[in-house]
């Protein structure tokens, strides 16, 4: 039982991760019905901001309550800034293209982002700590039943799941309550209409694609503190926050948390439960859910059946 | 050779199917003197050069077959290629002290062919459930078969008595491939897909590409057609997975990654998506580049994402587009 509830923690840390990322994604995809194969470097790209950002304060011995909503807020803007300028310099131009030329582009994105942070005049290809800021120690422990040892939360689950709770409750009022909010909300449902209806289509989805990387920035923040920062460190958590929102059912704002969560849940019990030998599998499990969801209920949990129409 | 006619009409000037059999059979013949003298009196580094352009090629045409001429997008190429590259490279490594001398090239013959069908199961097991699923959707789906592939060979170690390697990867494997095996597999592989598609019996391959549903409404069974192109499509990358184990020696699961997925994908774009000739220029270019660029090691994949975005801005139907550079065209091509 303790050892669930720790494994359900953990879960729950990671799943926040996932489902920051996979907001991202379902949003590009909800105005642009496009994969946006370059989200997991977004989120790669925070992680970098992080690291230099942290640097630089390490050396000016800022304390850790300064530091961390710098480190957040710089990396959220320079995120931000870089989704702006993919959005406006590569996918822009091929809005009427047929989507599997803005999905080539945007793997090409991907990989000159990666390739670019690869190369030692930007960041080189090791991978690197974050200076200690923050010392993750558990801050909470439970004491579960007769069990000896007690269930610990550290300050970094905290802030984890704390900083996704508070996104998503700033996302939803944002896209529920606001005028900017519901002229997204009408884009996705169909972008010719919402344009002649006097809605700046291009604005929208320019600040769709700014709110998903300052999402995705959290999301790289939080990791870099947890893992190190890596420019291929966005590949998995990409493609991994990317089933997250199919499973949820892309498109779908709760469906992304919804999916986040669920698939870091997944991915952590069966880490702790499958023997040692068979660990490195579960990297494989989002692709084996990826492809039952994709056959079985390719519209995700949350998401709305669409019929195709010629 | 003009393709344009029917399946049992001659029109004039067509050639005939047993001249082209012929004369693939002679090229083929007259690449067993030309390998010999290339063994003897080419430097080794372009001769390595040389089948790894080959191998691109068979990569090249072969995806091209899936996604540009098909227009199923897949991102599992590499995937493919890594189970056509690990049978070869397990026989052959287990089995290299029984098979030396005469017994080697029909040995080889078989485990290239044996390789190529391997991965061909693998096309019509992901082929038939996946193919359900269009565009970016599939494009993911197989991105995730790949990688699973990948994640498998990394923790296999040994499969009964014949080892695998695991995440250490396969070393030692023969080096039986030369230029002569590689060339008659592109001759072959270019030759099989150019005359499948342009025949009137590929037609439909087209078709679904241009608008599956109006396909599918003509009566052409699409998803015959699909798993058709995904299983073809696989047995070749299998073929050229065998080839490149045998030429390097090496295996690592790490190899077969996406990224070398990706690499073909952009050969398959940047030659035009439909195009075989532009698959075959494609893959040389990219091949022999690199090869020029060494002295910018690091900025080379930097130079190949440059190059995607810029082709997909500017000119997304690729270098040739549609066209062949020899063939005419005359296809139901839209």
């Amino acid at each position: 039982m303790h050892d669930f509830l720790q494994q359900l923690v953990n879960g729950l840390s990671v799943g926040a991760v996932y489902a920051l990322i996979a907001l991202g994604y379902t949003m590009v995809y909800g105005v642009l019905r496009l994969i946006n194969f370059a989200h997991g470097d977004v989120y790669m790209v925070g992680a970098v901001i992080a690291y230099e950002l942290a640097v630089k304060l390490a050396g000016l011995n800022s304390p850790v309550w300064v530091a961390l909503p710098i480190i957040f807020l710089g990396a959220m803007v320079g995120c931000g800034a870089l989704g702006f300028t993919i959005e406006y310099l590569c996918y822009r131009p091929l809005r009427h293209r047929p989507r599997l030329v803005s999905l080539i582009t945007a793997i090409g994105v991907s990989l000159l982002l990666e390739n670019l942070f690869q190369n030692r005049r930007i960041f080189g290809a090791t991978p690197r700590n974050l200076p200690e800021l923050l010392v993750i120690r558990p801050v909470l422990s439970i004491a579960v039943g007769a069990s000896h040892s007690p269930v610990i939360v550290t300050n970094l689950d905290l802030i984890s799941m704390g900083l996704c709770i508070a996104m998503m409750l700033g996302l939803s009022w944002f896209v529920l309550k606001t005028k900017m909010g519901l002229a997204l909300r009408a884009v996705s449902f169909r972008v010719d209409t919402a344009s002649l209806m006097g809605i700046n289509t291009n604005r929208v989805i320019s600040m769709t694609f700014v709110l998903g990387s300052a999402l995705a920035a959290v999301a790289g923040v939080v990791d870099a503190m947890r893992y190190q920062v890596d420019p291929l460190m966005g590949l998995i958590p990409g493609i991994k926050a990317f089933v997250a929102a199919v499973l949820g059912g892309i498109g779908s704002i709760p469906g992304a948390l919804l999916g986040g969560f669920l698939m870091g849940l997944v991915e952590t019990l069966l880490k702790g439960y499958l023997p040692a030998q068979y660990n490195n599998y579960s990297n494989a499990a989002a692709f084996v859910v990826l492809i039952l969801i994709l056959l079985v209920r390719p519209s995700g949990l949350l998401g709305k059946t669409t019929v195709e129409k010629v | 050779m003009d393709q344009a006619a029917s399946a049992t009409m001659l029109h004039r000037g067509e050639v005939p199917a047993w001249a082209v059999n012929l004369g693939v059979g002679i090229v083929i013949a007259a690449l067993i003197p030309v390998s010999i003298s290339f063994d003897k009196y080419i430097d080794n580094y372009v001769l390595d050069v040389l089948i790894r352009i080959g191998v691109a090629i068979i990569l090249a045409v072969s995806l091209n077959l899936i996604n540009g001429i098909t227009g199923q997008f897949s991102l599992g190429h590499a995937g493919f290629m890594a189970l056509g590259a690990y049978t070869g490279g397990v026989l052959l490594k287990h089995y290299q002290h029984q098979i030396h001398g005469a017994l080697l090239p029909p040995v080889f013959i078989g485990v290239t062919i044996l390789g190529g069908l391997v991965a061909a199961i693998a096309g019509l097991i992901v082929g038939i459930p996946t193919l359900r699923l269009r565009g970016d959707y599939l494009a993911i789906a197989t991105l995730g078969f790949g990688e699973i592939i990948t994640v498998v060979l990394n923790q296999i170690e040994s499969i009964g008595k014949f080892e695998v390697g695991g995440s250490a990867g396969l070393h030692n494997i023969p080096h039986v491939t030369n230029f002569f095996w590689t060339y008659a597999w592109v001759v072959i592989c270019v030759v099989v897909i150019a005359r499948l598609v342009y025949s009137a019996k590929g037609k439909p391959f087209f078709a679904v590409r241009e608008d599956e549903i109006a396909a599918a409404a003509m009566g052409i069974d699409t998803t015959y057609y699909k798993v058709a192109a995904f299983v073809i499509g696989a047995f070749f990358a299998g073929v050229a997975g065998v080839l490149s184990a045998t030429l390097s020696g090496n295996l690592d699961p790490g190899d077969f990654n996406f990224v070398k997925s990706i690499v073909i994908v952009v050969m398959v774009v940047l030659g035009g998506s439909g195009s075989i000739t532009g698959s075959v220029l494609a893959a040389i270019l990219l091949t022999y580049l690199p090869e020029q660029l060494r002295a910018f090691e690091d900025w080379r994949l930097v130079i190949y994402a440059l190059l995607l975005i810029v082709m997909m801005l500017v000119r997304p139907e690729g270098l040739l587009g549609n066209r062949e550079l020899w063939w005419k065209r005359k296809t139901a091509m839209v």
